[in-house]
């Protein structure tokens, strides 16, 4: 699982409030680095992301390299080249999501998070 | 890419093993898989540079093609274990990244608008009545750009009242009629293969 999925998942146990994001647990992270560098794309998803979303999911994967806060005006080309690291090559391979409200934790194993609800949480 | 050489490349995927009836999994064959995605890409440029989800991906047919045709980040999405263990080793075997997600699609709730375009094979409703039309509002809410999606063209009313009336569709077109052509793979079938003749729709969201 890559950030660009984390960033749209979100807890959808009924009654919950705080659905989004979910803590990432991580215990295997895998880095792949040929992912294409494009950087439209990139300006493009700077405007949908949640921004610290990813900055702390990237950290909990063991990345720091983001800055806390996306930059306001032209973004360098070392800021997008963090950005699409973080992004699109650090892989969640074995781990949990946990939603921040109940504490409930979804799987991640072999890259797939596992967001099937029991029956008590439809 | 030619649609020739990625017709070729969908055929050489693995398809269900042990397919389950009740939800209703049935391969996406080659060729409505690169003409639905490669029309896509060609008409209407909604998949190359693009988020693509699949929902309902079962062995990811329709996610190997988007990623073929160079989709920015491709997802799938299946409720079943088996399907997603095959697809993943789909994509290992074609060399292309791909996502994927276990969930039941009908309870999913997807924050923001980062997926552009949906794509999908989706169960008919002939199993679980209305799974059709489960799909198509989930794929509504979720699609900036668009979602293409096969339905059975007896629907054909039916589905393009509900997406313009209820799931927020600024436009619903049959792009085109194709045969979807069956093998006999379930125990109940009873001819060794049967054509449908199911629409190829695009709907377009209205914009928030």
């Amino acid at each position: 699982m890559r950030l660009i999925v984390h960033n749209m998942l979100t807890c959808n146990i009924k009654g919950v409030v705080n659905k989004f994001p979910l803590r990432i647990e991580a215990e295997k992270v895998v880095i792949k680095k040929e992912v294409d560098f494009n950087t439209d794309f990139l300006r493009h998803m700077l405007a949908k992301i949640e921004w610290k979303a990813l900055v702390d999911g990237a950290r909990s994967m063991g990345y720091t390299e983001l800055p806390d806060h996306a930059p306001e005006a032209e973004e360098s080309y070392s800021f997008l080249k963090k950005f699409h690291h973080a992004l699109l090559e650090l892989h969640l391979e074995e781990g949990s999501l946990v939603c921040q409200e109940t504490g409930r934790k979804f799987p991640v194993e072999k890259g797939v998070p596992n967001m099937l609800l029991h029956e008590d949480e439809v | 890419m030619k649609l020739k050489q990625l017709e070729g490349l969908l055929g050489d995927l693995q398809q269900f093993s042990n397919p389950k009836v009740d939800l209703e999994q049935y391969p996406t064959g080659p060729h409505i898989a690169s003409r639905m995605l490669f029309t896509a890409e060609n008409s209407y440029g909604d998949i190359t540079d693009k988020v693509v989800a699949d929902f309902g991906c079962g062995c990811g047919t329709l996610s190997a093609a988007a990623a073929l045709l160079d989709a920015a980040c491709v997802i799938g999405f299946d409720i079943d274990p088996q399907s997603l263990e095959t697809a993943t080793l789909n994509a290992e075997e074609l060399e292309v990244e791909i996502d994927f997600v276990q969930c039941d699609i009908t309870k999913l709730e997807l924050k923001g608008r980062v997926v552009d375009t949906v794509v999908m094979n989706p169960p008919f409703g002939t199993r679980k009545k209305g799974a059709d039309m489960e799909f198509l509002s989930a794929a509504m809410k979720v699609a900036s750009r668009a979602v293409y999606s096969l339905h059975k063209t007896s629907t054909r009313e039916h589905i393009k009242r509900a997406a313009l009336r209820d799931f927020n569709a600024k436009t619903a077109e049959v792009i085109c009629e194709l045969r979807y052509d069956l093998p006999k793979l379930y125990k109940f079938h009873k001819r060794k293969e049967v054509d449908i003749a199911v629409d190829l729709w695009r709907f377009e969201p209205k914009q928030k």
